[in-house]
């Protein structure tokens, strides 16, 4: 043991690999920064950033909840003393305020003023996997005749019969060597028909599961960048939704005002046209396509038609007979509504009426019910099926 | 590796030689060699053995980043205790740890002898470590998240402790307190003495008055503004439990322990950079040790643009007192008797005596600030912008940042504002105002401790302000 006269010291190293209390508290800082997303799905999910992306990259999330709040003094409200290189001098600006900038907590020394405001990386996914927990896909049905699609085959069983292309060598010899084994005269020679084993294969069957999304939209003069960001908000989650629950998902996009035709996505989110809304026409342009393309029989189809509820009061009834024809050949039917100024719809006016269980229906006020709409059409049932 | 141990010895040896030398004091030293995640750990908690929160985490998560990311590093860390523990960074080079040895040997001489750091509890590894278990057993009984949510709210009210020195009349906080209380019970049932000698007509009164207090009109709960947040409720909420006591009091003690650190921030490490340079500048170097060391000791000691370096401010500071008591001018040798040569011995008198509001107070000389350039900022519109060079201001305006380790000052006004319980907290505003956003989201914490209507007066754009939050809603209240 090293010592100076007067005071002693150790020095040791030790094996520090079970210390994990840091990255024990980390997780738990993590989830509660999760718990917190799930409290503010409403707002997220329609942040712009995430709309927008192409879905595959992290995005940042504002937190406003997981700061420790306690008394601290207006960092920007504050004087404080600062140290030049040798010439500064009164009214020298030494920085400006980003408009995000929030004021920092506690401690006085940053390196900027007031830069510590929170925010939490989250990838889409895991976005999805909090938001989609929540959801659940209602009347799912059964197409009996699906489209077997043989995927791919494994082999994995051994027989005596079988083509001489997959005939499994090592096997026929240890057959080759038993068998003279047995008869006295070990080793490998005069390999016989009875020696042979070949390999066979079974097919890797999975059931073809595919789904369409009907996307109907009304792009008439009256429905604004509000109304569509909301109807596009609701589509991007329902479509990334119905992806995990089927194999192919396929969109269908569809704009109407008096009269309906199927555009591009882009088109579908960007283009708005003017003029009065006749709803019916898109119904029977979806009926036409689902006639055409997507025989029930073998897809489950989705349509969907957003709305700002304005239609042609005489065509009113033409759509709710429409809607029970598409819902003979769909899983459900969503009607969302956005309606900002709570105004009177003749659309709904209408569709209240229709008793279907399959006819699902949502008004959206403000952005976070993008939210609650999509936990209204796909809400978890309890008991049975439909 | 086991000759790179052998080195560090050897050298230890030498900087604690050289360090007695000088007069250094400090205990017997543990030096500990950690890898960068643990001393990160370290640096985030305060201390290896303290109790786990998700705040922690946190920290130790941004720092261990800044690391993952080579923008801050940390060298070492070390412990206010006896025997005092050091922690290096494992893969510092000899020369980086001879630095660091001499540096922490200085923090610890510093410690051991700084008035501020006398009451503090040398064996808080210990103290701290039966504190992480003891809560992590009511985590067992009452579950993690009862346990969370407190601690949570414990933690929002933590820098509002007393460290007091000086216990007045040698009474512990709460007999004073009940003393008080009963001195001002009995002074409002005296008749007030109309000549010299009637109060010695109501000597019976004094002694017998057991009947109810009459409504006073100031507050005699507490009996003088209350500064210790956390004493006052953990004794006086109705709606703790024992546990919930338990835990308040222990995080105080915590408090109490680190509070010596937040008040002599600049002062110690100042001390600690002066003595790492003299230190160093004893040893024999090699040509490439003199450069690394040079490179090391400038990135510690470097000023920085916008906030200020404690470790450059300080060591300057100390740098400038030990000049001007060796070398008086005339003026100071005629007023204050200074004699020359006295440099040392000033400089060992200040780092026993002082903190850092009264070291900036008394030692920020006019010199000082014109050749560090200091200047005091503020915003002005959207622009932070300097405002003034004046060196009083920059003075008085650095020793205000400091007050109360650079927290907002609150006292405890009334713990039972008109007879309801209600609990009246007062900022002693100085001209800064508080943070509204972080006022209303503690007061429900706050609330969560006092079990009952919390309100908080303030001042806000010159006019007094009253935030309530009554467990359902927050109130505001401008009085003009």
């Amino acid at each position: 043991m090293p010592s100076s006269d007067k005071s002693l010291f150790i020095v040791s190293k030790e094996d520090w690999s079970l210390h994990r209390k840091g990255y024990q508290d980390q997780q738990r800082h993590e989830k509660k920064v999760k718990e917190i997303i799930k409290q503010n799905l409403p707002d997220f999910i329609t942040e712009e950033s995430i709309i927008m992306s192409d879905g595959k990259q992290i995005i940042k999330v504002p937190l406003r909840n997981l700061e420790e709040y306690r008394f601290v003094h207006n960092y920007q409200k504050q004087k404080h003393v600062g140290q030049g290189d040798g010439d500064s001098q009164v009214g020298d600006v030494l920085g400006q305020d980003s408009p995000k900038q929030q004021a920092g907590s506690g401690e006085g020394a940053g390196d900027q003023p007031g830069v510590d405001f929170m925010e939490a990386e989250i990838s889409i996914e895991e976005l999805e996997d909090i938001l989609f927990s929540e959801l659940e896909l209602p009347f799912m049905e059964d197409k009996d005749n699906d489209h077997i699609e043989i995927s791919d085959i494994r082999f994995n069983d051994i027989r005596k019969k079988g083509i001489m292309s997959n005939i499994d060598k090592k096997r026929t010899i240890l057959e080759n060597l038993r068998r003279n084994s047995t008869s006295g005269k070990p080793g490998i020679h005069g390999i016989s028909p009875d020696d042979l084993r070949y390999k066979t294969w079974e097919d890797i069957v999975v059931p073809h599961s595919n789904a369409v999304i009907i996307a109907m939209m009304d792009t008439s003069g009256s429905m604004g960048t509000f109304e569509k960001y909301c109807a596009r908000s609701f589509f991007f989650w329902m479509t990334r939704f119905l992806r995990r629950q089927y194999e192919k998902v396929e969109i269908v996009f569809i704009a109407h005002h008096t009269e309906a035709k199927e555009v591009s996505e882009e088109d579908f989110f960007t283009r708005g046209e003017s003029g009065g809304t006749i709803c019916s026409s898109a119904y029977m342009k979806a009926l036409e396509i689902i006639d055409s393309r997507y025989p029930p029989a073998s897809y489950n189809i989705y349509p969907f038609h957003f709305s700002d509820g304005d239609n042609l009061t005489s065509d009113n009834e033409r759509c709710v007979k429409l809607i029970g024809e598409l819902l003979d050949r769909s899983n459900m039917f969503g009607y969302g509504e956005v309606n900002q100024y709570n105004r009177g719809s003749t659309l709904m006016s209408a569709y209240k009426n229709i008793s279907k269980e399959r006819f699902l229906h949502f008004i959206i006020k403000e952005k976070g019910a993008v939210y609650q709409a999509l936990k209204s059409f796909f809400h978890k049932q309890e008991g049975g099926l439909a | 590796m086991g000759s790179e141990m052998e080195q560090l010895e050897k050298s230890i040896n030498e900087i604690m030689e050289i360090a007695d030398g000088f007069g250094l004091d400090y205990y017997p030293m543990r030096y500990e060699i950690c890898p960068a995640d643990i001393i990160y750990t370290f640096g985030a908690y305060g201390m290896p053995t303290r109790f786990s929160h998700w705040s922690f985490g946190k920290t130790f998560n941004k720092m261990k980043l800044q690391y993952d990311f080579g923008l801050s590093k940390i060298y070492e860390l070390v412990i206010n205790s006896n025997p005092c523990y050091a922690f290096l960074l494992d893969g510092n080079s000899l020369i980086q740890n001879k630095l660091i040895v001499a540096h922490v040997l200085a923090h610890c001489d510093f410690f051991k002898n700084n008035a501020r750091f006398a009451a503090t509890n040398r064996n808080m590894v210990e103290s701290m470590s039966a504190t992480a278990e003891r809560i992590s057993q009511y985590e067992l009984i009452h579950g993690t998240d009862a346990v969370e949510t407190f601690v949570d709210a414990v933690l929002s009210i933590q820098e509002h402790v007393d460290p007091q020195l000086i216990k007045p009349r040698r009474l512990d906080k709460k007999r004073y307190t009940e003393e008080k209380i009963r001195e001002l019970k009995e002074g409002l049932h005296t008749i007030r003495p109309s000549t010299p000698y009637d109060d010695l007509w109501s000597i019976d009164q004094l002694t017998s008055s057991a009947g109810p207090a009459e409504p006073a009109r100031l507050p005699i709960f507490p009996p003088e503004p209350e500064k210790d947040l956390v004493w006052f409720i953990q004794e006086y909420s109705e709606t703790l439990e024992d546990w919930q006591r338990d835990i308040m009091s222990m995080l105080r003690e915590e408090m109490l322990y680190f509070w010596p650190q937040m008040e002599t921030k600049i002062m110690n490490e100042g001390w600690a950079s002066y003595w790492h340079q003299r230190i160093i500048r004893e040893l024999d170097l090699t040509g490439e040790e003199t450069i690394e060391f040079a490179k090391l000791n400038s990135s510690v000691v470097q000023p920085s643009t916008q906030s200020l370096n404690p470790y450059y401010l300080g060591l300057k500071i100390f740098e400038d007192i030990e000049r001007r008591w060796d070398q008086p001018t005339k003026e100071e040798q005629e007023r204050f008797g200074r004699k020359p040569g006295k440099g040392r011995e000033k400089i060992f008198e200040v780092r026993e005596l002082d903190s850092d509001i009264s070291f900036i107070r008394s030692y920020l000389t006019k010199d000082l600030t014109r050749d560090l350039d200091l200047y005091v900022f503020q915003k002005q519109g959207p622009e932070w912008k300097i405002t003034d060079k004046s060196w009083e201001n920059i003075r008085d305006q650095l020793a205000l940042s400091r007050v109360n380790g650079g927290a907002p000052y609150i006292v405890v006004q009334d713990g039972d504002y008109q007879r309801s319980g209600e609990l009246v907290l007062r900022h002693e505003y100085e001209g800064i105002e508080l943070d509204l956003k972080y006022l209303e989201r503690t007061l429900p914490h706050v609330y969560r401790l006092w079990g009952k209507t919390v309100h908080l007066e303030t001042v806000i754009e010159d006019k007094k302000a009253i935030f309530s939050y009554d467990g359902q809603k927050h109130y505001r209240k401008f009085v003009s």
